[in-house]
């Protein structure tokens, strides 16, 4: 048996023993995603379970080096061990920005007592944090923010307001793109950490048309923030900015893997017009699910365009919101009914429709891979 | 998973450099087409190809092959499809190899294959939408052999073919997968008529008529009545592969019109500086990435002999062709005027776009397949 056939059987004993029935049901709402963070109450005891047993193995963040609480696997084992817990169903013990965004960021910018000190909390769900990027005034043309960090000498100060923080109001720390220079648009960011109690920050839930408010508005009033909590060098933040953005778009582009499966094969459509229509589309999702495997083989071997998560994030999303809009017409005026099991349909539907605006628009993403893959002049 | 081995690198190089050097547009397609070739291909090309190696990439190395499989056959096909190249390597070194491994017949034709003397070609279609299941042409028993009757369209390059593999209908009816019996017909059967037709895209299939072709036994490949689970077979490889010559045929095009969006100037400017196009172009670039990835998972599942295989060719060759008829539509519309001409090369993309579109079926009967293997 080679050493990775025997990860294989380990790993599966393993999650057979450790992963209980409740947690390998598939995910229906956000109600069933474990966030974690300083007041996260979790919806079950297994579910508290299955998030410690698996930080304990680093297994949150399997490829994370041990040292910052992961997993220090290899490419192929991480692999292995995703295989293993989609064979049986398993949900992801942690869902978190710290996992998806902030992390990757901190591995590659961060100092060593960042990354000792950051990367556990986030590795164990201990401390949730929200992104600090788009303003009433920076939506699509983000370095254009104003948020202001003054240099105090032993603290930043921070005044400004950041609007579509997603989670604001539930999260525990905040990375975020503040002005530390005007002399230059892009070359005058800083990336800074700091906690969402200090004083001077406070947040306001902005409801959606989905009638949820995952979003907020943050107020920054004389915020201070220490010294050392800023990632890369002051001023050069936007290198660090973008870097995690590839990483918010690699994560948003797994919309368009839905929940799994055909949507044909849930919705049954009778009409034939339509049925068409969704065969069509499941063809597209299918197509996206191999490039989304391709993607993440292509990102672990360093083989991936440094802008190709626009482009995913682009046809990941742009499909999702077609799969809603077919949801809706497969399910008819029953998918019109805003309360119950059934509502669920609208307002996945109508929550979608943010999918290509956050995290950069389809618009801005197609300007990306014209202007960095295809070379366009001008663009 | 997924991404290239260090052999397959390789080949794909090899493949690439070859095909752009030999099997360019004006060596290959324009040349043949304009001096009016029978064939619709160079048997000087195909001899390259065997010169490679390229011709038994399918063949078992048992009998003198490479012993590939559909995945290292794709990235053939994608320089194949880059180039426009006309041969017989899908017909012949892929679906005509594969339907008769195993067999006597391989014994028989591997050595010309390898050679690159033999053409075999697959006659499955009566109609003009590809529908094998409806296969009708009848091939009774008589004696110790068998006597068929009836009519194929749509075979690829059957006019030069030395042997064709012929679906007919030993026992059930049109629409029934059993009763179906695949035959190696050679060209010179009696009372086989091959009428020679030229494509839109200057290939050349042929419509055959069987008047009563008497056959021997020994000339089925297979079992009698079994024949849909090797047809299916051939039929998979020729779908995967015409999805990966399809990404190449969109790639080709595409870059075309990269080129052209970089050096035409209108109003002052490059005509890809103007956002309209930005957009429409990297659109198309994100397409094809999907439809390249689609196409060789479906190559590496046919390899592996994984479940969702059959799901995945249908996938591949409805998205290929999907996206190869926009980076062709496209390519035809950014170049303006220039791009309806026939002295420059993209309207010759969208003609060969026609063509393998339609092979093994099109976009809808593969969506089809899709939701028929879906459950619904």
């Amino acid at each position: 048996m080679t050493d990775l056939e025997s990860f294989r059987s380990e790993t599966r004993a393993w999650l057979e023993a450790n992963c209980a029935g409740e947690m390998r049901k598939p995910i229906r709402s956000e109600a069933d995603i474990c966030w974690g963070g300083r007041n996260w109450t979790f919806q079950s005891d297994a579910q508290k379970r299955w998030l410690e047993v698996m930080a304990e193995r680093g297994w949150t963040v399997p490829d994370w080096p041990k040292d910052y609480g992961g997993g220090g696997l290899s490419v192929a084992e991480a692999r292995v061990l995703k295989e293993e817990m989609q064979r049986i169903g398993a949900r992801p013990p942690l869902t978190s920005f710290g996992i998806s965004m902030l992390g990757p960021a901190l591995l590659k910018f961060g100092t060593e007592d960042h990354k000792k000190h950051y990367l556990p909390q986030i590795a164990r769900g201990e401390i949730r944090w929200c992104q600090g990027y788009s303003e009433p005034g920076a939506g699509s043309d983000l370095a254009g923010l104003q948020t202001k960090a003054e240099d105090k000498g032993d603290h930043w100060l921070v005044n400004g307001q950041k609007v579509w923080t997603s989670y604001a109001d539930k999260a525990d720390w905040i990375f975020c793109l503040v002005r530390t220079s005007t002399e230059s648009k892009q070359g005058g960011i800083s990336f800074l950490l700091f906690d969402m109690e200090t004083p001077g920050v406070s947040t306001k839930p902005i409801l959606l048309i989905s009638g949820s408010s995952p979003f907020c508005e943050t107020f920054f009033d004389d915020v201070k923030v220490p010294k050392d909590q800023i990632v890369g060098e002051v001023s050069k933040g936007w290198d660090v900015a973008k870097y995690l953005l590839g990483h918010e778009r690699e994560m948003i582009s797994g919309m368009g893997l839905g929940m799994g499966g055909s949507l044909g094969a849930a919705t049954k459509p009778q009409d034939p017009m339509l049925r068409a229509e969704i065969a069509a589309f499941d063809v597209d999702a299918l197509a996206f699910a191999a490039m989304s495997e391709r993607f993440a083989a292509m990102s672990k071997a360093g083989e991936a365009h440094p802008a190709s998560p626009s482009m995913m994030k682009y046809a990941g999303t742009e499909l999702n919101k077609r799969r809603n809009e077919l949801a809706m017409a497969a399910g008819g005026s029953e998918a019109l009914e805003w309360e119950g099991q059934t509502g669920a349909t609208a307002k996945t539907w109508l929550r979608s429709k943010g999918n290509s605006i956050e995290g950069g628009t389809s618009e801005i993403q197609l300007n990306i891979v014209a202007k960095h893959i295809l070379g366009l002049p001008g663009a | 998973m997924s991404l290239l081995t260090d052999d397959q690198k390789m080949l794909q190089q090899t493949a690439a450099s070859f095909l752009a050097d030999e099997g360019s547009i004006a060596k290959q397609l324009r040349h043949w087409r304009d001096i009016g070739c029978k064939d619709g291909f160079g048997h000087g090309l195909w001899k390259q190809f065997a010169e490679l190696g390229l011709t038994g990439i399918c063949i078992p190395e048992s009998h003198g092959g490479m012993g590939l499989g559909a995945a290292e056959a794709a990235l053939v096909l994608e320089e194949i499809g880059r180039n426009l190249a006309p041969s017989p390597f899908l017909g012949t070194a892929v679906v005509g190899a594969r339907a008769i491994e195993g067999t006597a017949h391989g014994e028989r034709w591997y050595p010309g294959v390898l050679s690159g003397e033999a053409v075999l070609a697959l006659a499955v279609d009566e109609g003009p939408r590809h529908a094998p299941q409806q296969t009708a042409l009848e091939a009774k028993r008589q004696g110790n052999g068998f006597v068929l009757r009836g009519a194929k369209q749509f075979v690829v390059q059957g006019s030069s073919a030395d042997m064709i593999v012929t679906a007919a209908r030993t026992a059930g009816s049109p629409g029934d997968r059993e009763g179906l019996t695949l035959f190696a017909v050679a060209k010179d059967a009696k009372g086989l008529a091959v009428d020679n037709v030229a494509l839109v895209d200057s290939s050349k299939a042929a419509r055959l008529i069987f008047d009563n072709v008497s056959l021997d036994a020994d000339a089925v490949i297979g079992e009698v009545d079994n024949g849909w689970q090797p047809l299916s077979r051939a039929l998979a490889v020729g779908g995967a592969g015409a999805a990966a010559e399809l990404v190449g045929v969109a790639s080709g095009a595409a870059a075309l019109t990269l080129d052209y969006l970089k050096q035409r100037k209108q109003f002052g400017k490059f005509i890809g500086e103007f956002q309209a196009l930005q957009h429409r172009a990297a659109h198309l670039y994100a397409e094809i990435e999907i439809a390249r990835a689609a196409a060789f998972k479906a190559a590496q599942l046919l390899d592996s002999g994984d479940e969702p295989a059959e799901l995945y060719v249908s996938v591949a060759k409805a998205k290929a062709a999907d996206v190869a008829s926009l980076a062709v539509r496209e390519g035809v519309q950014m170049h303006g005027g220039i791009g309806m001409t026939d002295e420059h090369d993209i309207g010759l993309f969208m003609k060969r776009e026609a063509v393998l579109g339609e092979l093994f079926g099109d976009v809808y009967y593969h969506r089809e397949q899709v939701a028929r293997l879906s459950g619904y």
